[in-house]
């Protein structure tokens, strides 16, 4: 016998009664979400709480002073408010991709792609831009250490989502993906999604809450 | 014997050292994992010894004040973050996917990958040797750790503590890679039926574990990342009080971290520990799904706990803290009655790994007690930062997790090498450590109550101060003697220890139905699988029937001692 074989029916009085399922000759846990998936799943929940730790400490920085941000720093609003709507636009085109590989259609799903890919990297040159001409700096006191971390990581983030993006269109390219294998496109989705909750939750502490 | 037998082809050379350091195999990383953890063990060990040498008369100055503070420092986060936690990773890597019938883990390559990731922040971490040293103490309390205005560092706290940071951020990556991987394979590689509430124990507090890693980790990990800018370009903006910055806040990201590892540090270990007590106590479990249930809930708990720490501040709500951490007691003494109701009336055989076991159970219930008494506020005020913390997270640490390891080692041996560690070594290395352990860390409570400090480098010949302090040290040479025991153990019988059969225990669980040590792809057939004891089913579950064991092919027991088949 060579590999891993279905349980060998011994007719043994077992001690554990069986359950639905096994009686129903379902195996247990087929099905459900691809591991891969799973995986990036997991790999987001811990994303998410490296953010919370940054979030806390923009808090709890926050508290020491009566006006915040401290004088003297202005923000872009309108510029955020452009990069946010282009981020946010950049999640439905995603969904869009994923929606297009779910049915099989490998070339609409490589035009969202793109698109998706061009409005991260439209954010990404916005974010320099903004970066370039603000008037504080990432040592200007800690709203300028905070300010610059929590969009440095963020950005950083959506830089790994482009190069993600970039790998998954060469492989489509290459004639991979159907709609049945493409867990690694679910995958990246999820994690653009991820990243363009986090940038709505920035921007709404950054600029609204102020 | 074993039905296992396939002969793999072999595809070209490849030299043993090329087939370590490439591999994906959970097994082999498994090993790797204990042995780096085993040699940073060494490293860790003897900085403690020097420590103990310097405490072991009053007024002395064999260490300079500045290498006493590296030392701890580095002892600390070298057994916690090197030994206690990838040793833990390790015993997993190897046991989990066999004990749920799988081949291998989810992501085999990203598993390779955290591995290798601990070693090199192993070097990052003992890079601060050489960058000036970082004693800081393995809390790393700013602003003794940071920097102040104009980026001046505390003393003693040079470009070291930038190499202690990022290899903690490296060791953290590591550790969070690892949690996807064991999470993904528990939740997605079990075997045909092997449900959830069917798991293995010891899967069941990695599970756990594992969880607790994927939450707080990711916290610390911010708070190096802030504490690095803060040192390097912000100089004191977020913690360091004179630079406008918040010192409490480091505090709560740090234990909001540092609680929970506690317990992703102990509850491997008490997974290892109940695997052990049934099987040398021929009894199932007492309390399975009870266990499951104290588990899960003290991983719950552990999210709320973290200010107990910062009791003495004066900056936490000390109610709520203290009230949440008193509640850990109550599953924590479910599960001593878990394990006890175990061992009551069962056939108790002493071999090394229930020794171990039964000592992990008397020092952990000191360790924990130790603990208990810590949530009450007044007595937490009293013996803040004094040796009674010490004696608490050493009897905890080293008194459970150490011990717990060793149990786990001395059980799991035979299936990673097909030989049995020699019984009669165990026995001296049990006995030097139980003694060791409880000589070194006992006087530290009254050392605490008597109000001496942790982490002082001298002390005066005031009170009993130096015979207490002199027994810790003669205590720590024990543990040493302990540990050189285990180690030529291990020397002698990785080569010529008694060849062990497949289910040498007469143990309950799959990682005894393949054959030990078991082929890369770790199984031909599985035995149904209908209770959370699959080859106890299969060896005793029709006692009528006995034709029915060759069927199922998997001849586990047979000829092992103790087997009843």
């Amino acid at each position: 016998m060579t590999g891993r074989a279905e349980p060998v029916e011994t007719g043994l009085a077992l001690r554990g009664a069986a359950t639905a399922r096994e009686r129903a000759g379902a195996h247990p846990i087929a099905g459900g979400t691809d591991t891969t998936v799973l995986g990036v799943y997991l790999f987001i929940a811990s994303e998410a709480m490296f953010f919370a730790g940054l979030f806390a400490a923009y808090f709890t920085a926050r508290t020491k002073y009566s006006t915040w941000p401290p004088g003297g720093i202005h923000l872009d609003l309108p510029l955020a408010a452009v990069l946010t709507a282009l981020l946010v636009s950049s999640s439905f085109t995603m969904h869009g991709a994923v929606r297009a590989i779910r049915a099989g259609d490998r070339q609409r799903m490589i035009r969202w792609l793109t698109v998706t890919l061009v409005l991260g990297t439209l954010f990404l040159a916005g974010q320099a831009y903004d970066y370039a001409t603000l008037g504080f700096g990432f040592t200007s006191g800690v709203y300028g250490a905070a300010f610059f971390t929590m969009t440095g990581f963020h950005g950083a983030h959506v830089l790994g989502g482009v190069i993600a993006m970039s790998v998954m269109l060469g492989r489509a390219g290459a004639g991979q993906f159907t709609a049945k294998h493409h867990a690694a496109i679910e995958g990246v989705s999820a994690y653009w999604h991820f990243v363009d909750l986090i940038w709505v939750l920035l921007f709404s502490t950054l600029y609204l809450l102020r | 014997m074993a039905t296992t037998t396939l002969v793999r082809e072999r595809v070209g050379y490849r030299s043993t050292l090329f087939e370590w350091l490439t591999t994906t195999d959970h097994k082999k990383i498994g090993v790797l994992y204990l042995t780096s953890s085993l040699i940073f063990f060494l490293l860790g060990g003897l900085q403690a010894l020097a420590i103990r040498t310097q405490l072991a008369f009053p007024n002395q100055a064999l260490l300079d004040h500045a290498t006493y503070n590296d030392f701890f420092t580095i002892h600390g986060t070298t057994m916690i973050f090197l030994f206690a936690m990838p040793i833990l990773s390790g015993l997993a890597n190897f046991v989990v996917p066999l004990q749920i019938g799988a081949a291998d883990m989810a992501f085999p390559r990203i598993n390779a990958l955290g591995f290798w990731m601990v070693p090199m922040g192993g070097l990052l971490i003992y890079a601060t040797y050489l960058a000036g040293g970082a004693g800081i103490g393995w809390t790393g309390y700013v602003p003794l750790s940071d920097a102040g205005p104009g980026g001046v560092f505390g003393p003693g706290t040079g470009l070291g503590v930038d190499f202690w940071i990022m290899g903690l951020v490296f060791l953290g990556a590591s550790s969070i890679l690892g949690a996807i991987n064991f999470l993904a394979t528990i939740f997605k590689l079990r075997a045909p039926g092997l449900t959830m509430w069917r798991l293995p124990i010891f899967v069941w507090t990695v599970l756990v574990t594992q969880t607790l890693a994927l939450f707080a980790i990711p916290v610390f990990t911010t708070a190096l990342v802030l504490l690095f800018i803060d040192r390097n370009f912000t100089h004191g903006a977020f913690f360091n009080p004179a630079a406008g910055g918040n010192a409490i806040l480091w505090q709560n990201m740090f234990w909001f971290f540092g609680h929970p590892e506690v317990y992703i540090m102990i509850l491997p270990a008490m997974g290892v520990i109940s695997e052990v007590v049934p099987v040398f106590s021929r009894k199932p479990l007492f309390g399975y799904k009870a266990f499951i249930g104290a588990t899960i809930g003290i991983g719950l708990l552990a999210f709320g706990v973290w200010a107990h720490h910062m009791f003495a501040t004066g900056a936490v709500y000390l109610p709520f803290f203290s009230f949440v951490t008193g509640l850990i007691g109550v599953p924590t003494g479910i599960k001593f009655f878990n394990w006890l109701a175990t061992m009551w009336r069962g056939q108790i055989s002493l071999k090394t790994p229930m020794l171990f076991a039964i000592a992990f159970l008397a020092m952990f219930l000191i360790g924990g007690l130790d603990g208990a008494v810590l949530a009450a506020v007044p007595f937490d005020y009293d013996v803040t930062d004094t040796y009674w913390v010490v004696a608490h997270l050493h009897y905890v640490l080293f008194g459970g997790t150490a011990l717990g390891v060793f149990a786990g080692i001395y059980y799991w041996f035979p299936k990673m090498f097909g030989r049995y560690l020699d019984e009669r070594l165990g026995q001296i290395h049990w006995l030097l450590m139980f003694i060791g352990v409880n000589l070194t860390f006992f006087p530290m409570h009254i050392l605490g109550l008597e109000g001496m400090p942790r982490r002082i480098a001298t002390y005066p010949a005031t009170l009993d101060w130096p015979i207490l302090n002199l027994l810790a040290t003669i205590g720590a040479f024990v543990i040493a003697a302990g540990v050189a025991v285990f180690f030529v153990n291990l020397a002698i019988s990785i080569r010529a220890g008694a060849p062990a059969p497949d289910d040498p225990w007469d143990a309950y669980t799959l990682e005894w139905a393949t054959t030990s040590p078991p082929p890369p792809y770790n199984f031909d057939t599985l035995p149904p699988i209908r209770s959370e004891r699959p080859l106890f089913d299969l060896k005793h579950g029709a006692a009528s029937d006995g034709g029915a064991l060759a069927v199922a092919t998997v001849a586990a027991g047979a000829g092992g001692p103790g087997g009843e088949a």
